[in-house]
């Protein structure tokens, strides 16, 4: 019974938001509800199901929504919509909490480019982006470095792990801009669980925002006093960053990052930049 | 009665639901408030603001966890890495007790994130009241069931809900969050006498109460959360504790959440109940002193 049911309330909503007349087997909706849901004298065993089928399909619609802003804004209201269901239908949610929901979604989206259409590519990396904010909010923090235990440890020895909650990005338009103007105009807090009936706020005819330029772009995305932050970053600070998450050490993590940089430019003092200001956030932890 | 094996022992009174738009005011002002409840998922995260926000209100506070996922009334067995993330946070609050709702909600792996109801059948409270067994033993706190609202009924049940709650609980050995704003909503769209459901659950189970705002529409009602306690909700709490006794009182306001003051305010309206409850046992613990 609970399959079946389950089976009944994955199924999308027609685009006037009721439940559909026949399910994804062909059956007819009304039978299947019929043979396990009782009528009343008001609502037939068909429109009492269809309260669940909406619930469903309002509160994991407005979930994504709530999380992926800015693919919103890329994709417009209509597109971001249907992009959901088809995801959702796929990758119906396999954790306790929403704050999981959009887990699988660049995977989907690479499967699946026709969602995205010709804005595949921004598509993608806004997405990246906005899955690394939900990982930065909640994500743990390991106790940083000290200076100490750089200076115990020679460059050419020493290996950092990266916060957990800190992820790198290189993507090719200037998200971080998009998602955040997205989050501001919806004002951007994440919905929490609780066990009330919510309702869809059935704003499916936003437009989506004019395609900007491309614009290669390093990001850092992490938190830093309960707030999610996207950093940008230059391109060598990118390639130390990334290779010392792969396990290099802090000596050929530089190296490898500076061999093809610009000569004229003097690294050091940038370097020792960099580096305190990636400790100053905590960013390097000991590794396991 | 009221403080009993299944809220720890514990006398609680009126509580309310820890919500975000309340966090600044309740941080900054403080302001005298018997007992938060959570929502153990919001927390159930390995960092960031929202532990920050509850070990913060657990040092000025008492906080106890109320869950929305485990689905006592799943076909399936509970989650192994959900039981796990729950112990985690039951040993950072200290909640007494635990509670989470009479309902299904996932099947194989897939989730609704919605509380379904269970078909009223012998066979569903035998596997409900396992499954309730299974999560007390591993998270070693009492727990508390709460009876959900409901929108359909099935075929397959072959009892009323109250008679299925009461069930369960002596299976399980476990007590009741007894909502009473779902009572009234479950009446209403099952057209059921609310009052049958409160004198037919075992009063000695019942370690808390919910009250809440609902929504009605032409054909059916609503547990939307967004409103102030309706006049027929508070005459069913006015009966449910003068049968259960003071009972742990938590309003719950989930959506277009008012200011704090407002959402306190209206919980306390349940003092005026609670202590016409309080009187009486003070009468009758009085005369049993002087007859001593």
């Amino acid at each position: 019974m609970q399959r079946e049911m389950a089976g009944v309330l994955f199924t999308p909503l027609t685009r006037g938001g009721d439940m559909r007349r026949r399910a994804a087997d062909g059956r007819v909706m009304r039978e299947v509800a019929e043979s396990f849901i009782k009528p009343n004298d008001r609502l037939t065993s068909f429109e009492r199901l269809e309260i669940y089928s909406r619930q469903y399909w309002y509160r994991v619609l407005e979930g994504l929504q709530e999380d992926f802003p800015g693919l919103r804004a890329v994709l417009g209201g209509a597109r971001f919509l249907k992009l959901s269901e088809a995801y959702l239908v796929k990758h119906p949610s396999s954790s306790f909490t929403m704050r999981n929901l959009g887990r699988a979604l660049e995977g989907f989206l690479r499967a699946e480019p026709r969602w995205a259409g010709r804005r595949q590519a921004i598509a993608l990396d806004v997405t990246r982006l906005e899955w690394a904010h939900i990982e930065a909010f909640d994500n743990t923090a390991l106790p940083p470095l000290t200076s100490d235990d750089f200076l115990d440890t020679p460059p050419h020895r020493l290996r950092v792990r990266l916060q957990p909650h800190l992820s790198l990005l290189e993507v090719s338009y200037p998200v971080d801009e998009i998602a955040v103007a997205a989050r501001q105009e919806d004002d951007g807090q994440r919905g929490e669980a609780s066990n009330a009936v919510e309702a869809s706020d059935g704003e499916t005819d936003r437009p989506a925002i004019p395609l900007p330029p491309r614009e290669r772009v390093h990001l850092a995305v992490h938190r830093s006093e309960n707030s999610v932050f996207y950093k940008r970053l230059d391109p060598e600070a990118y390639a130390i960053l990334t290779a010392l998450r792969d396990g290099a050490t802090v000596a050929v993590a530089c190296e490898r990052a500076l061999r093809k940089a610009d000569p004229k430019v003097d690294w050091a003092p940038l370097l020792q930049r960099w580096f305190g200001t990636w400790s100053q956030f905590g960013w390097f932890c000991r590794r396991k | 009665m009221p403080a009993n094996s299944f809220n720890g022992f514990t006398r609680y009174g009126i509580g309310i639901g820890l919500r975000v738009p309340h966090y600044r005011h309740i941080l900054e002002r403080k302001p005298v408030v018997d007992w938060f409840e959570i929502i153990s998922e919001n927390f159930m995260v390995d960092g960031g603001r929202p532990l920050e926000v509850l070990d913060a209100i657990l040092e000025q506070y008492r906080v106890v966890q109320h869950g929305v996922s485990m689905y006592f009334g799943n076909a399936d067995r509970p989650s192994r890495e959900h039981l796990k993330r729950l112990k985690t946070l039951v040993k950072r609050t200290g909640t007494p007790w635990l509670s989470d709702h009479l309902c299904w909600g996932s099947v194989d792996g897939s989730y609704s994130h919605d509380l379904l109801p269970v078909p009223y059948t012998f066979a569903a409270a035998k596997r409900t009241a396992q499954n309730i067994r299974e999560v007390r033993d591993y998270l070693e706190v009492p727990i508390c069931v709460e009876n959900v609202s409901s929108y359909a009924e099935y075929h397959a049940s072959n009892m009323t809900e109250w008679e299925f709650l009461s069930e369960v609980v002596e299976l399980a050995d476990c007590g009741i969050l007894l909502d009473v704003n779902n009572i009234y909503v479950s009446s209403r769209n099952h057209d059921f006498n609310p009052f049958d459901y409160l004198n037919g659950v075992p009063h000695h189970r019942v370690g808390q109460i919910h009250i809440a705002g609902h929504t009605k529409f032409e054909r059916y009602i609503l547990d939307t959360h967004d409103h102030p306690v309706l006049d027929p909700v508070w005459k069913l709490y006015d009966h449910a504790i003068r049968h259960c006794g003071h009972t742990a009182t938590l309003l719950e306001w989930d959506a277009h959440i008012p200011s704090f003051n407002e959402v306190h305010d209206e919980a306390l309206k349940a003092n005026a109940y609670i202590g016409e409850v309080d009187a009486a046992e003070q009468e009758a613990d009085a005369a049993l002193a002087a007859r001593a």
